[in-house]
């Protein structure tokens, strides 16, 4: 739910980025933050176990400028992917304005993409929100893969496994060299903003 | 698609007029900063600051120090129920110089208070509760 400060003239709203655990999510946030750095003023925060997983969560604040003479903020969050943090998961989802799901295109992380949205379907029924209209971007990451000789799914295929019925924007990426993780971020933002926009007039 | 879902972007579900928050930051600055408290911000359950307040000396993170305190909240009140406890009354963190007590304010929201080492746990828990009075206060001239 993003919360209007009439006083600050403020809009704060919340983008969790979601999918199977080793996806991409904290790489992703990683690669926004070094992009940015200049604009965000504030350091990454990162919860993570000794063995450098998502323990609770990544949480990344980024002004994006003036809509309707309110400042924009927009909190970027990423979930815990592994199965076990469910309970964190839902956590870190309350208040949710916009969703990116980031999929792993490896071929033997098929089955696990499918599992995290459906998860992810179940998680937000919980909050009374619907998959199907919430602003959400999907990204195939790890496409790059493909040049180390590893087998990834093609992206007609990612879209039929997880895209048929959503029907969302959807963009190949590599978070570790940064391809199209501005691109989706950008998205993202507009997609959250278009529908924050709707509400505010 | 059926009713149980809300629209596909919801803003919170309270709201706060200028007068109000106004109102707000000044109960925070009379009653807990004037009393020593060096920073003090008014949260919502999602990680939202809704109001805040400090003595002029602090140069804190306030967002990252938000979304983590309503995570943490969040988390502590999940092992309160795990016990069998409705939830855990007292949430304070000490450290060397600075502290951070937690409380809720209705059910909505979570006023966080950073003292050092001249406040005493016990005026500060007595001076939250009087700003937390008035604060419900100005909630419910609505």
């Amino acid at each position: 739910m993003a919360f209007v400060n009439l006083k600050n003239k403020e809009v704060q709203a919340k983008v969790v980025f979601y999918g199977p655990g080793r996806g991409g999510k904290t790489t992703n946030l990683e690669y926004i933050y070094s992009k940015f750095r200049e604009r965000i003023k504030s350091d990454m925060v990162s919860i993570k176990t000794h063995g450098d997983r998502t323990l609770f969560f990544d949480f990344l604040p980024f002004e994006i400028g003036k809509i309707m003479g309110y400042d924009v903020r927009i909190q970027l969050y990423t979930v815990p992917g592994q199965v076990k943090y469910n309970a964190t998961r839902r956590l870190v989802l309350k208040g949710v304005d916009g969703m990116v799901f980031v999929a792993d295109s490896q071929k033997n992380q098929r089955e696990k993409n499918l599992q995290s949205l459906k998860n992810l379907q179940e998680n937000l029924a919980i909050y009374k929100k619907s998959i199907f209209r919430i602003p959400l971007v999907l990204q195939y990451n790890k496409r790059d893969m493909e040049k180390e000789g590893m087998p990834i799914l093609s992206m007609e295929q990612m879209d039929k496994d997880l895209n048929s019925q959503l029907k969302v924007p959807s963009f190949g990426a590599s978070a570790l060299s940064g391809e199209n993780v501005i691109p989706t971020l950008k998205k993202i933002i507009s997609l959250t903003m278009a529908s924050l926009q709707k509400v505010l007039k | 698609m059926s009713n149980d879902y809300d629209d596909d972007v919801t803003f919170t579900e309270y709201t706060f007029s200028e007068a109000e928050l106004n109102e707000i930051e000044g109960i925070l600055q009379k009653d807990l900063i004037k009393s020593g408290v060096h920073s003090v911000l008014l949260i919502d359950m999602a990680g939202n600051i809704i109001a805040k307040g400090d003595n002029g000396n602090c140069n804190h993170d306030v967002y990252s120090l938000a979304a983590l305190a309503s995570a943490n909240f969040a988390a502590v009140d999940t092992m309160a129920k795990i016990v069998g406890e409705d939830e855990f009354s007292l949430l304070f963190h000490k450290g060397e110089q600075e502290s951070i007590h937690f409380s809720k304010v209705q059910s909505e929201f979570l006023l966080i208070s950073i003292f050092g080492k001249s406040v005493s746990l016990g005026l500060l828990r007595l001076k939250v509760a009087e700003a937390i009075e008035k604060i419900k206060g100005v909630c419910e001239q609505h």
